[in-house]
């Protein structure tokens, strides 16, 4: 049962072969039993999933509801939930329990959705390997020993090994991608506005970007047509209609013209994933597609456009966590200086703290222009390679990292190592344009993700491509070892 | 040694819009703490600022009145520092993209004399909340009800140089606002207030001296009088071969002194970077001609137009467009009596006089305007004398009623029956024979020094009532016999 398909999933509960209730205990179960192993929840939420599910069930009953009524879910733990802790995986608000829904888990879950819990993630969304956040590290379930990727890696490692039919992640250089592809799953980072960050703790507010993260691409799209849309509450929300991701799905993918970047396949890029990736293309072309090599000359410049404009704007968005209103505040402060330097230095992780200096530092008198706006022209260069790549091809793939899931523990001495594996995704998020995951292989045991990027509000278009893909290999429907023994 | 003051001054007006700047929270004085918050507000995670467009509009507004450029796309940047009471760590303004440019202001001082003072820009941003350091034991309480009012801040060129201009400079900017409706312009309340730049430099020099900034001051007077006491301190220590230390100072009103908050070397830095969370304002022309067509007249214009149209002078006129209150008293009284120089030396006369004892504003005179104008009808019509009218004036101030029922009821009709006012005049000179032959006697020049007497004991004996503009003449002539 946990391995089935939204769609499957939402004809069960309308026939009444089961109900919501049942599948939410089923998984709360699986959660219960299995998660010990992986730690990809922070918060599992039984009674308000069991009382939504109830509610799912009441609705069905009466023959109403959409795709997503009853089925279990998970949201990243950097969306508000109002009622319900969200932690943002740190110290810092260990204690937070928001008074207010975000508009995407609101979205979510009017269109009865069940809530199974918030997952784990690195810091304030700061990390590619999950290993950045308070509540420790979580694991790969393909391997115990292997990092799920990061920032989302608690939604990747959950729905990997069935502890939840989809979730949420976000993705602000890679967050949603990098964890799709170690754990084997499929995950759409959409255009830049095209889901409202209302309600999403703030990383990079230029960059970050919520979206589905699930099984297949199918299932992905059942996500967007609830979590995607204009949102008044968001200024940088896009104020355009969006798509119907599922009509879409079945167009056939003849003639598509795939650009393949060549900086993607240089030095760097571990050859049995460049393999992989290689024979995933292959299967387009036999779907009716045309490959193309194409360039993306500034790839090499987005690591440091990146890693400067993201710090910068996190160490302004993390101010308000200053110990006055909510959080964490650390005890008897001498003075205010004192709250402020102990709560923030005890409230917040090596990372987050390593972060927020650099962005201070970039956005320092007599520094900025020489940081912060250089990074800017930088990924005005970068948008523009995207810009000019579309006029030559409709989507562009690639490797969404040079490896797949590495050691734990491996590269946490070593940031430029970390910072490398972002080489691949950094430039969708300065670019703003949307891209997936979509699992297409295996090397030496674990999943390899294909990354398929489109041009500017293409989500119907990616997803079709991916979903296309997924009816002729079935990649996206195995299961690691762990998650059977439930 | 002879210095120069050199002024330039940032004012910071309260916007009188319904909500926040970036929430719609209501803004409001007085209300109890953290009632007037959104999650905005608070600066909670995830939380996202929405621009009030009314701000905008209010904005752009102002730009026109100042003669100003219109920044056609103004970006919205963060400012950071930790503050307490800054809720989001950053404060939400302008820096490289204002919404309103270069402009300038004429300004009127008090010998009659205009000077340009240039505005650099006008900028939006959102005002922090209060912190309260009373009632809390040693503790400090946080409102955030004004956490994220809109603000213009109006910043000056340092074109000013003594404090009258600076107080003229202010005031006009104040009557500007309120004219515009874009500032309710209530000082005590903090709906205005201003930051003074100060500098001296030897008379001649060009160069700036070290300029020393004085924070949130909050009215006129104080204004005023925070620039004499910096000027005395900068100047008692340049004479003394000191140096001035860059810095902010707050002004003490009730010692009447500036003291220092923090200097140069402990300045922040702000940091600032374009807000990532809000999209730059791009303006179209047609909306910006369409705000310049709901523009009021201005104190200016309404000036120009009192001098010309009702012919008063310059300085009346001035003073009487300096609030768009009394402005509007001023037309809708002359509508009545239509007389303008009459009705603009009671306006700016006795209603003045008996409003600053009342310490009340126009707008909540006792006496409206109409009323007003139609005791000024008494006037004209001579059926009471001026200094009757004084009288009645302060009857209906004091809601004796309408200045008909007064006069009435008083019996203080001015008499204006020549035959009567003979048989009065000839009543005076008959007890008065001594007078009248010393008058008789003296010369030209001594006479008129004498008519006085004469002229006293007959309003004397009408109780005030008789018309002076009548008595004079028939005086004399029955004085020649």
């Amino acid at each position: 049962m946990f391995e089935q398909s939204i769609s499957t999933l939402a004809q069960k509960l309308r026939n009444k072969d089961i109900s919501s209730v049942e599948l939410t205990r089923l998984f709360l179960a699986r959660i219960a039993k299995l998660d010990p192993q992986l730690n990809s929840f922070i918060t599992v939420s039984e009674q308000r999933a069991l009382e939504q599910a109830a509610a799912a069930d009441i609705l069905l009953q009466s023959g109403k509801g959409t795709s997503l009524t009853g089925i279990p879910v998970a949201h990243k733990d950097l969306f508000c939930t109002e009622g319900t802790l969200t932690t943002c995986g740190s110290k810092m608000l260990h204690n937070f329990i928001p008074p207010y829904e975000s508009t995407v888990t609101s979205r979510i879950q009017q269109a009865g959705a069940v809530m199974l819990g918030k997952t784990n993630m690195d810091e304030f969304a700061m990390g590619s390997s999950n290993e950045n956040s308070f509540y420790g590290a979580v694991k790969n379930p393909w391997n115990l020993d292997m990092v799920p990727g990061g920032s989302s890696g608690g939604s990747a490692a959950a729905i990997a090994a069935g502890l939840a039919v989809a979730a949420t992640g976000t993705d602000t250089g890679g967050s949603i991608r990098q964890p799709a592809s170690f754990c084997g799953i499929t995950g759409l980072k959409p255009t830049y506005g095209r889901v409202s960050r209302f309600g999403m703790i703030a990383y990079a507010s230029s960059l970050d970007q919520g979206g589905p993260m699930a099984k297949s691409a199918e299932d992905c799209a059942h996500l967007m047509q609830a979590m995607a849309g204009f949102d008044e509450k968001d200024s940088t929300s896009a104020d355009k209609p969006t798509d119907d991701y599922l009509a879409n799905l079945n167009t056939p993918l003849t003639g598509l013209k795939i650009g393949l970047p060549k900086e993607y396949f240089g030095e760097g890029l571990d050859s049995k994933v460049a393999d992989v990736i290689m024979a995933a293309v292959k299967e387009f072309e036999k779907l009716g597609a045309t490959v193309k090599e194409i360039s993306l000359p500034n790839l090499q410049l987005s690591i440091p456009s990146y890693y400067v404009i993201a710090p910068s704007e996190a160490s302004s968005n993390l101010s308000r966590f200053d110990g006055v209103r909510f959080g964490h505040r650390c005890d008897d402060p001498k003075d205010l200086l004192d709250m402020y330097t102990r709560s923030r230095a005890e409230g917040f992780g090596t990372e987050v703290q390593k972060r927020i200096m650099v962005g201070t530092y970039a956005l320092s008198e007599g520094y900025y222009d020489a940081y912060y706006l250089k990074a800017q022209k930088i990924r005005r260069l970068i948008k523009e390679d995207f810009v000019k790549a579309f006029e030559e091809v409709d989507v562009i793939m690639g490797p969404v990292a040079p490896t797949t899931a590495f050691g734990l523990g491996s590269k946490t001495s070593d940031p430029v190592a970390m910072y490398l594996e972002d080489i691949y995704t950094l430039s969708v998020n300065l670019a703003g344009i949307p891209a997936m995951s979509v699992p297409a292989g295996f090397a030496d045991g674990m999943p390899v993700g294909l990354q398929v990027m489109g041009n500017y509000f293409a989500e119907a278009k990616l997803l079709n491509i991916a979903h296309q893909y997924q009816q002729h290999t079935d990649w996206h429907l195995q299961t690691p070892t762990m998650a059977k023994g439930a | 040694m002879n210095w120069e003051v050199v002024i330039g001054l940032e004012i910071h007006t309260q916007l009188s819009t319904k909500s926040k700047l970036f929430s719609g929270a209501a803004v409001g004085f007085g209300a109890e703490p953290n009632t007037q918050t959104t999650l905005v507000d608070l600066g909670m995670p995830g939380a996202l600022p929405v621009f009030n467009k009314e701000a905008l509009r209010m904005a752009v507004m102002f730009g026109h009145a100042i003669n100003a450029e219109i920044g056609m796309t103004s970006v919205f940047a963060r400012k950071n520092y930790f503050y307490p009471d800054l809720p989001k760590g950053y404060q939400t303004s302008q820096m490289d993209h204002p919404i309103v440019g270069k402009g300038y202001l004429d300004v009127m001082l008090e010998d009659g004399t205009t000077s340009r003072v240039g505005i650099t820009r006008a900028h939006l941003e959102e005002d922090a909340g209060k912190s309260l350091h009373e009632d809390f034991q040693g503790m400090t309480g946080i409102d955030l009800n004004r956490s994220s009012t809109p603000l213009l801040e109006i910043v000056s060129e340092p074109d000013i140089r003594s404090a009258k201009e600076a107080v003229a400079y202010v005031k006009m900017i104040h009557s500007i606002v309120t004219y515009l409706g874009i500032c309710d312009g209530n000082m005590a309340e903090g709906s205005m207030r201003c930051d003074i730049n100060l500098s001296l430099r030897p008379k001649g020099q060009k160069e700036y001296g070290t300029r020393t900034e004085i924070k949130n001051v909050n009215s006129f007077r104080f204004i005023e009088k925070a620039i004499y006491t910096e000027i005395e301190r900068q100047a008692d220590i340049l004479e003394d071969g000191g140096r001035i230390i860059q810095e902010t100072r707050l002004y003490d009103p009730e010692k009447n002194e500036t003291r220092s908050m923090r200097s140069k070397e402990d300045a922040n830095d702000y940091r600032y970077f374009p807000c990532p969370d809000l999209l730059p304002i791009v303006l179209t022309q047609e909306y910006v001609d369409g705000i310049k067509a709901t523009l009021p007249e201005l104190p200016s214009q309404k000036a120009a137009r009192f001098q010309s149209e009702h012919m008063l002078s310059e300085y009346d006129a001035n003073v009487l467009s300096s609030s768009r209150a009394m402005a509007d008293y001023f037309e809708t009284a002359n509508t009545v009596v239509s007389d303008a120089k009459l009705t603009a030396n009671w306006v700016m006369g006795e209603l003045s006089k008996l409003l600053n004892q009342d310490q009340l504003d126009i707008e909540n005179s006792p006496v409206s305007a109409q009323a007003f104008g139609e005791l000024l009808v008494r006037i004209k019509d001579d059926t009471i004398n001026g200094k009757t009218a004084k009288d009645v004036f302060q009857a209906m101030w004091d809601g004796e009623g309408s200045a008909d029922k007064i006069i009435e009821a008083k019996g203080l009709k001015q008499v204006t029956d020549t035959g009567a006012i003979e048989t009065m005049i000839q009543t005076i000179l008959d007890a008065n024979a001594a007078q009248v032959e010393q008058y008789r006697a003296a010369d030209e020049d001594k006479q008129k020094k004498m008519i006085g007497f004469f002229v006293g004991q007959v309003m004397k004996a009408s109780q005030g009532k008789a018309n002076p503009g009548l008595v004079n003449p028939i005086l004399v002539k029955m004085l020649k016999g």
